[in-house]
C-alpha cells in the first residue's frame, strides 16, 4: 500500500541570517486536510519556516514540496500560482492600513480572480458575516478596529479567495484568552468548510491543543519532536516538556544574548 | 598592523558600499519601470499617487515660485544698476525661473513632502509585514506600490512646473511693475521675446527626471527599510536627503547636455 502524499514536505530545508543558522535542516510533513500545529521558542524559526513555504525567504538548502511538486524549482510566475492556492493569517494582521476593511478581505478576490469590485464587495460582508462581523464594519479602516476585530479581518482576508492551505502565525498573539478562544474557534470553523490544509505556528498551548490536529517543536534550527496535538502536555519528550509547561530548568537554555 | 592595508581597505570598503547601494539601486529601478510595460496596471493607484504628488503639493510649490519670482525681480535690479541693465530684469527672472528655478525648487519642494511621506509609508508597510501579505494575495509589490509612484512622478513634476514658471513670473511682473517702475506692457513683451521653446521644454524635462528621482528615492528607501519605527525614520530621512542631492546633480547634468556649447 501506497503511503498518501502529504500536502506540504519539506525535506533538509536551511536558513542562516549572516553567522545564525536560523534552520538547519528542517524535515516535516504536513498531511491533506490536517491542522499541524508548530511550536517552538521565540527565535526559534518558525515564522522563518512558513516564510520559507511561502516563498517570502529564500531557503539556502533543502527542498519545499506542494502536492509533491517542488516549488523551489519552479520559475516565479508557476511558482505563484502555487501560493495563490496558500492564505496567510500574520501574527499582527498585516491589514493594509490605506484600504477600508472591506477592500482589504476583498483584495485577493480581486487580485486573483478578477472579481469585480462590485461583487468582491457583496463577497467580503458575507465573509465579514459569518466571522460575526457587520457589514458596516467593512467601511472602516484597520487602525479603527480593536485588536480581536483585526484578527477577525485579517482571518477574514486570508480565506476570502477559498486557499487550500492556511497558514497561521500565532494567531491569538496579543488578545485576552476569550477572544484568543473565539479565533482558535473561527480558524477551525474556517479549516473544516473550507476543507483546507493548515499550519499554525503559536507559543500559546491552549490555543495549539484546540486548533491542531498534529504538532511538531521546532529547536536548535530542527523538528525535534512531532505527535498528536492532543499529546504535547505528556510527550514524554523533554525539550517539549520544557517548552509546554514553561519551566525554567531543562535542556533548554534560552539565548539572553543575540 | 599593516598600514598601507588598512589606508586601501578603509577607502576601498566605502566604495564597494556605494558601487552595491548603485547597484542595488540601478536593479530596483530597472525593475520598478518594467512593471509600467506589463500589465496587469494599477490605474487606481496611479491616480492617487498623482493627486498626491502633484495637487496636494501645489500650495508649496504654487507659494515658494511666487516669491522666489518677486525676489529674483528684486535682486537682479538691484545688481543690474550697477551697470544700467534694468532693462534685462523681465528676461532673467523668465529664463531663470523656466530653465533652472522652476524645475529645482519644485523638485527640492515635493522632495520635502512626498518623498519622507513615500518612504515612510512603504517603510511601515516593510516593518508590519503589509508588503509580505501583498505577495500572498497574488499581488507584485513592485508592481503595486512602486511602478505607479514612478509613473505619477514622471507625469506630477512637469504640472507642477508649469504652474511654478506662471507663478514665478507672475511674482516678478508684481514686483517690477508695483515697486521697481516698470511698464507692464514693456516688462510682458522683453519677457515673451527672448524666451524660447528649448528654455521652457528643458525645464519640463529636468521636472520628469527630477519627479522619477523623487520618487525612487522614496520607494527605495521605504523598501528596504528595516528595524521598526527606526529604521522607517531613518529610510523617510534618507530619501528627502538623496533625492535632494540627486536633484542638484541631475540638474548640473541635465543642463550641461541642453545648453553646453
Amino acid at each position: 500500500m501506497t503511503t498518501p502524499l502529504p500536502k506540504i514536505r519539506v525535506r533538509g530545508l536551511a536558513k542562516s541570517f549572516g553567522e545564525k543558522r536560523v534552520l538547519d535542516g528542517v524535515d516535516l510533513d504536513v498531511p491533506a486536510g490536517t491542522s499541524m500545529v508548530v511550536i517552538g521558542g521565540s527565535g526559534s524559526g518558525k515564522s522563518v519556516l512558513i516564510k520559507c513555504i511561502l516563498g517570502l525567504i529564500e531557503p539556502d538548502a533543502g527542498r519545499i514540496e506542494i502536492d509533491g511538486v517542488d516549488v523551489l524549482s519552479l520559475r516565479p510566475r508557476k511558482r505563484r500560482a502555487v501560493t495563490a492556492r496558500i492564505g496567510m493569517l500574520f501574527q499582527n494582521g498585516a491589514l493594509f492600513d490605506s484600504l477600508p476593511v472591506w477592500e482589504n478581505v476583498a483584495f485577493g478576490l480581486m487580485a486573483q480572480k478578477m472579481v469585480r469590485r462590485i461583487e468582491a464587495r457583496a463577497r467580503a460582508d458575507e465573509i465579514l458575516g459569518q466571522l460575526g462581523l457587520a457589514a458596516s464594519v467593512g467601511e472602516l479602516f484597520p487602525a479603527e478596529l480593536s485588536g480581536g476585530m483585526q484578527k477577525r479581518v485579517a482571518l477574514a482576508r486570508a480565506i476570502a479567495a477559498t486557499p487550500d492551505i492556511l497558514f497561521f502565525d500565532e494567531p491569538t498573539t496579543g488578545l485576552d484568552p476569550i477572544m484568543g478562544a473565539v479565533i482558535d474557534g473561527l480558524i477551525l470553523d474556517c479549516v473544516k468548510r473550507l476543507g483546507s490544509t493548515a499550519v499554525a505556528i503559536t507559543h500559546d498551548m491552549a490555543s495549539a491543543r484546540r486548533i491542531g490536529d498534529a504538532a511538531a517543536m521546532l529547536h536548535g534550527g530542527r523538528i525535534v519532536w512531532s505527535g498528536p496535538a492532543a499529546s504535547l502536555l505528556e510527550s514524554g519528550n523533554p525539550l517539549v516538556d520544557q517548552f509546554t509547561h514553561g519551566r525554567r530548568e531543562g535542556p533548554i537554555r534560552m539565548e539572553l544574548r543575540a | 598592523m599593516n598600514l598601507p592595508a588598512d589606508v586601501f581597505a578603509g577607502i576601498g570598503r566605502p566604495v564597494l558600499g556605494v558601487c552595491f547601494t548603485a547597484g542595488r539601486l540601478a536593479l530596483f529601478a530597472l525593475d520598478g519601470l518594467s512593471h509600467l510595460l506589463r500589465p496587469p496596471f494599477h490605474f487606481r493607484r496611479f491616480g492617487a499617487a498623482l493627486v498626491e504628488m502633484a495637487y496636494f503639493s501645489l500650495p508649496v510649490v504654487a507659494l515658494t515660485a511666487i516669491f522666489t519670482g518677486m525676489v529674483l525681480a528684486l535682486q537682479s535690479y538691484t545688481g543690474f544698476a550697477r551697470f544700467s541693465a534694468q532693462g534685462a530684469v523681465a528676461s532673467v527672472v523668465v529664463l531663470s525661473m523656466t530653465r533652472e528655478l522652476g524645475p529645482v525648487l519644485a523638485g527640492l519642494m515635493v522632495a520635502g513632502r512626498v518623498g519622507a511621506a513615500t518612504a515612510a509609508e512603504i517603510g511601515t508597510m516593510r516593518v508590519t509585514d503589509q508588503i509580505d501579505a501583498l505577495s500572498t494575495l497574488s499581488t507584485d509589490p513592485m508592481k503595486y506600490l512602486v511602478a505607479p509612484r514612478l509613473l505619477a512622478g514622471i507625469v506630477a513634476l512637469p504640472m507642477l512646473v508649469v504652474v511654478a514658471d506662471i507663478l514665478g513670473v507672475f511674482g516678478g511682473f508684481i514686483v517690477s511693475t508695483a515697486s521697481l517702475g516698470f511698464n507692464p506692457t514693456i516688462y510682458l513683451h522683453s519677457t515673451f521675446t527672448y524666451l524660447e521653446t528649448m528654455d521652457v521644454a528643458s525645464g519640463l524635462i529636468k521636472a520628469a527626471v527630477f519627479g522619477f528621482l523623487i520618487a525612487l528615492m522614496g520607494c527605495y528607501n521605504g523598501y528596504t527599510s528595516r528595524g521598526g519605527a527606526q529604521g522607517v525614520g531613518h529610510a523617510a530621512t534618507a530619501a528627502v536627503v538623496s533625492a535632494s542631492i540627486l536633484i542638484l546633480a541631475f540638474d548640473y547634468v541635465l543642463t550641461q547636455l541642453f545648453f553646453a556649447r
